[in-house]
Order: structure tokens, then sequence, then C-alpha cells
């Protein structure tokens, strides 16, 4: 039997991006909140020895042991879902600060026409533009109603940039000015220029400047250390819940986080939330957490896995197209790219920082004609100087041998003299992608895991072809001696890492029969119950999901506080 | 069983080059721009103390390394057997073979790094998903199998060791490179038909951890002397690049690894 504890205002389930916010904005407005992540706790003195290839990006020092739990794949309804035994296509966060503590820092707004994409597709296009199956439909708000939202989010990260020329209106400039402009961001930048598009800086979470924000937290300014994406940050300079948010919500003295805390279910009665029953790591024992309010911020997999688990919410049916939980799963398309060799010139991309960047959005969203084209929506499309770590910078010219003396001496060559251009290629909902419980494989508490169905479409293909030719029209036009632009997109794999960028599953929308959540991220069917997170989009723009999930979960916090002072439905 | 010639290339095995001492001692270590953490800083050892990677052997025990000669402790084995590690380090020097550019998997101690990393979690699949049901799956599923790494190399090894007597009736070690190459093709492309694991798969782990063995830090037992850094004019472990971030000539850096980070008395 579980230990009942003593009930709280609100509890949170999983401590990440859109569990920080939560905690910070519910306890600085006085209400008691108890944090439960099922990880361990994070500091930035942990970065000590951060500086490690293998470690961190090769054996996912920072991610969630998947012998404990994964998820499982299949391609179409008509194969077997198998387990994802080792890391690959995407990683998932774990412990204090989740994803936000290893992610690259790459902060967009997403565009007005994502919001309503629906509307505005058919508006221009008519509706039969919208091929059968794609399950596209409006989120229920629109971008101006959300632009306070991302401003928050970035004025508490301290985003570094310049105003987007073809983004949507902004209220406010960027916290803090651009980052640093490296010679091939300057290629990158002319190029476009010169082919009439319009570059700006990709706006970065690692900090241009020290910056102090909102809540009086003071970060310093980006080392561009080349160890950025899969790795914390020793400085603070990249904006993670741990150095923003979590320390917010603790001055508090309202804020009770309690790590190796695994939530297994949400407890439910007569149509509200009542608690949490989470499993304590440390000793196996059972805790029930009551609360008046529940949170789930456990990113997209366990937010709809928990929700199937817990019985709350109608599953989705793909056979019939009803049912919410489990709908609309997303990811990103992202092959459209191109990468160029230069024989004379040797850059310094072993130097960079997580979101060190140019790009343009003159093919995403709806930002061009897409009469003639086969698919809609587009993709952002960028130079980015990561940091070019060596066991994982190996790029080499077609048809060098693939290991051996050939490939040593390619590989040595052109490890600093290469640049890579790439498309973040939108991805539209399908009918006959989505989430449910495998009916087989289990994790470590033997509850069943996520099932993915999921594959690229027509729709995906064309994007990619057109992208990639674009890709490689920029970078022949930044003077590279051999130019290979990758037009294809093959059938969706586990395997190679993509991205972490997974969507959908506990939609946001204007109905309860089409969404599981209302523009509050308030569940339609137990309204004490609130679900943040990329789960929310019903489907993934051309750009990365962050900065969308932080003006989400600002909104979020807001409407709990609403129902913390007037239960009932905020819509 | 190792036979007689094989227990005398591991007593040959030479000790790393007395440049790599020189190297580390010339290696100053200087810090650009601002350092707020302030435990990385203060951290930092100075740069001339402790300048080797090895512990001086003062020769309490026979051994043919002179006094004040360093040896790296770490050259030994956690995992392997005989045998194993020299098919390894044989087939790895082919896969990344010493040339112009500088040293090949061989001296830059890549099977040593496998070994020891086979020791540990990799080698075990610790922090993977093994439960079963287990199902052959569609090639964009992943590795399905129920064998670990060590499993794998095991059998792997063994292959290679038989294909080789078959095919030239020697081990795989005392073949020429070239005959070396023609077993490691055909294991690529599945020329080589094995029941219980996939020959491409396993070459694939065998390139995979060799490139991880040529440049993860020298803490591993790869990356000799930062020598796999060295090619590529990688700088390691270096606190910030402000300074050069925006400058367009290249900039060529003495590499620094982790060993840098914690002080050594
Ligand atoms: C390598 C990498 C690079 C990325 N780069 C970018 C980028 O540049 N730009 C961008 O916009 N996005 C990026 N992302 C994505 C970004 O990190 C996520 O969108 C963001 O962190 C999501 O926030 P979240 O709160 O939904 O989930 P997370 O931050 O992942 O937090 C979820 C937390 O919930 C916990 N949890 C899960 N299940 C349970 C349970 N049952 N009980 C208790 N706790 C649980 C997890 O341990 C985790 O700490 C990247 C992600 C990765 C992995
Ligand atoms: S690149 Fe900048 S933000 Fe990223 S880890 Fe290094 S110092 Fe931190």
């Amino acid at each position: 039997m579980a230990t009942k504890l003593p009930k709280t205002d609100v509890v949170i389930v999983g401590v990440g991006w859109g569990g920080g916010i939560i905690a910070s904005e519910l306890t600085k407005n006085g209400l008691s909140v108890v944090g439960l992540e099922r990880g361990k706790e994070r500091k930035t003195e942990d970065y000590y020895m951060v500086h490690d290839e293998l470690r961190y990006a090769l054996r996912y020092e920072m991610f969630q042991d998947l012998s404990k739990e994964t998820i499982t794949f299949r391609g179409n309804e008509k194969i077997r879902a198998l387990p994802m035994r080792s890391y690959g296509s995407f990683l998932l966060g774990d412990g204090l600060g989740g994803s936000g503590v290893h992610w690259n820092g790459q902060t967009f707004r997403f565009l007005p026409y994502d919001f309503e994409i629906k509307s505005k597709t058919i508006e221009r296009y008519g509706k039969s533009k919208i091929p059968d199956g794609m399950t596209i439909q409006d989120w229920g708000i629109t971008y101006d109603k959300l632009e306070p939202y991302f401003n928050k989010f970035e004025k508490l990260t301290g985003i570094s940039g310049d105003v987007n020329p073809l983004g949507g209106k902004r209220s406010e400039k960027y916290p803090t000015p651009p980052m640093k402009d490296t010679p091939g961001m300057k290629m990158f930048s002319d190029s476009c220029k010169g082919l009439n598009y319009h570059p700006y800086h990709m706006p970065s979470a690692n900090l241009s400047e020290q910056y102090t924000n909102p809540d009086g937290i003071a970060r310093a300014a980006c080392q561009y250390c080349g160890y950025c994406e899969r790795f914390g940050c020793e400085y603070g300079a990249k904006a993670d819940p741990v150095v923003t948010v979590i320390p917010v919500a603790k001055n508090t003295g309202k804020f009770e986080l309690r790590t190796h805390s695994n939530v297994r279910r949400v407890l439910h009665k007569g149509g509200k939330a009542t608690g949490v029953l989470y499993i304590d790591t440390t000793t196996g024992e059972e805790y029930e957490q009551p609360a008046d309010i529940v949170v789930m911020t456990s990113y997209v997999f366990n937010n709809a896995r928990l929700l199937l688990l817990s019985g709350i919410g109608k599953p989705y049916d793909p056979k019939t197209g009803t049912g919410v939980i489990g709908k609309n799963y997303a990811y990103q398309v992202l092959k459209g790219a191109g990468v160029g060799f230069f024989e004379d010139k040797e850059f310094n991309i072993f130097a960079g920082a997580g979101s060190l960047g140019m790009c343009i959005d003159d093919f995403n969203g709806d930002n061009f004609d897409h009469k003639d084209l086969k698919f809609i929506h587009g993709a952002n499309i960028s130079y980015s100087q990561t940091g070019a770590r060596p066991i994982q910078n190996n790029t080499v010219p077609p048809g060098t041998a693939k290991w051996g003396k050939d490939y040593k001496a390619a590989s040595v060559k052109y490890a600093n003299r290469h640049i890579n251009v790439g498309a973040q290629g939108s991805c539209m909902p399908f009918r006959h992608h989505f989430l449910d419980l495998d009916p087989t494989y289990k994790d470590e508490f033997g509850d069943p895991l996520m099932r993915i169905t999921f594959d690229f479409e027509d729709q995906d293909r064309e994007l990619v072809k057109f992208m990639g030719g674009k890709c490689g029209d920029i970078l022949k036009q930044m003077g590279a001696d051999k130019v290979v632009a990758n037009t294809e997109l093959a059938p969706y794999e586990i395997t190679t890492y993509q991205s972490t960028h997974n969507t959908g599953g506990v939609i946001m929308g204007d109905s309860p029969d089409t969404s599981a959540v209302n523009n509050y991220l308030q569940m339609w069917d137990t309204d004490n119950l609130f679900v943040i997170g990329a789960s929310a989009f019903p489907h993934n723009s051309g750009y990365n999901p962050t900065g969308t999930v932080g003006a989400l979960a600002y909104r979020a916090a807001e409407g709990i506080l609403k129902y913390h002072q007037k239960p009932g439905s905020l819509v | 069983m190792a036979n007689e010639t094989e227990e005398q290339d591991l007593k040959e095995r030479k000790e790393p080059d007395p440049s790599r001492r020189n190297f580390l001692k010339n290696s100053g270590y200087a810090v650009g721009g601002l350092i707020v953490g302030g435990v990385v800083g203060s951290l930092l050892r100075s740069p001339n103390k402790s300048t080797t990677n090895n512990t001086n052997n003062n020769g309490t025990t026979e051994n043919k390394t002179p006094a004040n000669e360093t040896v790296n402790f770490n050259q030994a084995l956690m995992y392997f057997t005989q045998e194993q590690f020299l098919i390894t380090e044989a087939a790895t020097e082919r896969l990344f073979p010493a040339d112009d550019n500088g040293p090949g998997a061989k001296e830059l101690g890549v099977a040593y790094f496998i070994d020891h990393q086979l020791a540990g979690e990799w080698g075990v699949n610790g922090r993977e998903y093994m439960q079963g049901p287990f199902y052959k799956g569609e090639t964009t599923q992943g590795y399905q199998g129920r064998l670990k790494r060590r499993e794998i190399f095991d059998i792997g090894l063994q292959e290679m060791q038989n294909y080789s007597n078959k095919k030239f009736q020697k081990k795989f070690k005392d073949l020429t490179p070239e005959q070396q190459d023609e077993v490691l093709k055909d294991f690529e492309t599945d020329e080589v038909k094995l029941t219980t694991i996939s020959a491409s798969g396993f070459f694939k782990t065998l390139f995979g951890s060799t490139m991880e063995g040529a440049y993860a830090d020298p803490l591993y037992g790869g990356n000799g002397n930062m020598g796999g850094w060295k090619l590529k004019n990688f700088p390691g472990n270096q606190m910030s690049y402000t300074k050069i971030i925006e400058q367009d000539k290249f900039e060529k850096m003495a590499p620094v690894s982790l060993r840098e980070h914690l002080p050594h008395s």
C-alpha cells in the first residue's frame, strides 16, 4: 500500500523546462508546489569534467537509462513494434532540468501561420491542398494572443538575437544582442543576401553577454566552448531550468523538490485529478501525493503514457480518427541539407555554441507560395556552428572509401574544411501517426511502454527535395569547391540521431472532440489537470520546439493561478 | 592459447615515445576569456607542475623500463584475451592505419581503449533495453539481438580468426595488410555468413569503436599522446574560444586533455 502524504496545492510530474517554469510562477504567487522528478539533482559544478565527447555525446551520460524505460517503434500498424534498445533518433531527458540541461538553446517562436494552419491553408489554396489523411488543425489560439508569453520566456532565458524579418510581430526586441559572427556565418549571410533571402541570427539561449533576468538571476556570457548540445554548461551561460527557474522556486520556500521520484499514475475520481502515485526509486517505496491541481510536464511520451495508464481522456483510435490521447504524433523532417567542401579554407569549427548560427525563414511556414508545390509548410534553413568534436566529425566527400587509409586521409583533411547547411523541416500530422500503449514491452515496474507508429510521407519527401536544393544553392553561393546536397528522404528509422523534437499526443485545440487540452493546456475532461509540453502541438513547425513550449508553459501557469482562484473551465 | 610469438609481441610493445613527455611539458595551459565558474577556474593546476601522463616507476620490481622512465599502467587488459587483443589491434590498424598524416590505431592505443570499454557498462549494454521478447525487426527498428557487446566481440573476433584460417591458412594478425583488408571487407559486406551475429553489424561496431578510440579523451586509454586530436588539429578541452570565434584565420592550438582539469601533485 502506498503511503499517503499530506496534500499540497499543486504537484508537478517531471521537473524540466515545463516543470521548472510552472514551479517558479506558482510559488512566486504563493502556491505550495511539490515537484516530482525521477532523475537526480543537478548543478553547474557537476560539469567540471564535461568536455568529454565519449561520455556525454556517445555514452549518453545525461539521458534516460533505457534499461529501465524506453519506447517501442513501428513504421506502420501492419508491423510489430519493437523497443528502441539503444539511443538513436532522439534522446530523452532525465534528472533535474530535463532536456533543458543538454539542449542547444536554439529558441524560436513558431509563425503566426502555425497556430491557424488549417484555416490559412484553406484560405490561400483551397481545401484540396490538404491531402487525404493529413490531420492538421488550428491550435485554438493565435500568435498574437501567445506573443506576450513568448516574450516572457525570452526574457527569462535572456535570448540573444536580432529580429526575424519574416517572423510574427514582436512587442519587444530580444533581451540581449546576437551572438558573435564567425566567418562561416558571414559567408552564409552574404550568400543569402545575394539570393535575396532574409538572414538573421539564430535566437540563442547561450548568452551573448552577461544578463540579469526579471527574476534577478544573473548569468555569464557564453564562451563558445564547443561542448553544448548533449552537455551541461559549466558556466551557466546556457539557459537551463537549473540556473533559471528552479532556484527562483526554491527561494520562495514554497517549492519542495523530490528527485528519484518516478510517477506511475495520475489518480482521479469523479472527473477530477486527486494526486499522483509515485515510487521513491532509492527505496522502492510507493507514495501517494494528493494535490488540488496536477501538472504534467514529463515530456511528450510520458505525458501521453501516464494519461493512458491512468485512464484519463479518450484514447485515440486511428481507425475512426476519434479519441484524443495519442493523436497527431509528429516529429521533425531534417534530411533536406547540404555540405560544402572547401579546398583552401579552414574554419575554426571546433569552436562554437549550441545556438550559434545564421538562418532564413524565406522557405518556412507559408512565407512562400506553395501553389505549385506538393507540400505545405516548410523549414528554417540555417548554418549553425555548434562545435565539431572529433569522434563525430568525419564528413568526407561522397565516393571516399568508408574506412582505411583514404578514409582517414579525407576525414582528417576535411575535418575543418567543410560547412553544413540544413533545413529544419516541419512535420504534418497524419491519421495513422499516433502514440498508444505497447501490448508487449514493459518498463522496470511492469507498465507498458509507449508505442510510436510513425513514418515519413510524400509531404515530407517533397519538402526534403525542395529544401535540399535550396541548401545546395546557398552553399554554392558561399563559394564551396564541392557541394553535395541531399534531396532524398528514406523511411523514418530509429537508429540515427535526428532531433529530440517529438510532438503531439495530448494536443491543444478549441474543441474536446478534436483536442485533449484547451489553450491553457487544461484537460477538457479533467479541469484540475494541466498537461504541458510539445505534447500539446497539433503539428510541428519548421523550428525547434522549446520557444513555443516555454510560451505555452507561461500561459498555462497563468491559467493555473486563475483556476486556483476560481475553479472551472478556463475557456 | 597464446603462442610464443604473440607473447613476444606483447612484451615488445613499445613505451610511449619521449616526445610525449616533451610535448606535455611544453603545453602551457593558456586560459582565454573570462572564467566565471569558480570551481572550474580555481582547480586548474599550474602548467609547469607534474606534466607527464604517467606515474614514475622507480624500479623496485624487475622491469625493463629504466628508472624514471614513464610507463603507461593503463596498457593492460581488463577483458580481452591476448589473442582477442592482437586481432583487435591488427584489425583496427587497418581501419585507421598509420600514414603520412600521423599515427594509426595501434600507436594511439585503440585496442586498449576497446578492451577497457568492453570491460565496463558499454560492454554489457548496461543502459540499454535488453528485455525480451526478441524478434527480428526491420532495419528501421535497430538492433534487436539478445547478445551484448562483449559477446558480439567474442564471437566476431573468433569468426575473423576462423575466416582468416580458412581463406589464407593463417591467423588474422599474421596476414599481409592486403589480406587483412580482404577479411574486413568480407565482414563489412556480409560476404562472411554467420549464424549467431551479423558480420556487418560487428564490423560497424568495430569501426565505430575504432573512431572513438582514436579521438576520445586519452583518459580512456586511446588517443595516445592526444595523437588523434593532433591529426585533426582539434584542441581538445579548452575553456573558452571567445577570443578566436570571429577570426578568419585557422587557429592551431596545442591540445589539452581533461587531465589538466585536476590538480596532480
Ligand atoms: C540533445 C538535445 C538538444 C536539443 N536542442 C534544442 C534546441 O536547440 N532548441 C529547442 O527548442 N529544443 C531543443 N531540444 C528539445 C528541448 O530540450 C525540449 O523541448 C525541452 O526540454 C522540453 O521540455 P519539457 O519540460 O517538456 O521536457 P524535459 O525538459 O525533457 O523534462 C521532462 C522531465 O520529466 C521527467 N520525467 C519523465 N517521466 C517522469 C515520471 N514518470 N515521473 C517523474 N519524472 C518524469 C524527466 O526525467 C525530465 O526531467 C533539445 C533536446 C535534446 C535532447
Ligand atoms: S557553448 Fe556556451 S552555452 Fe554552450 S556549454 Fe559552452 S559556454 Fe555554455
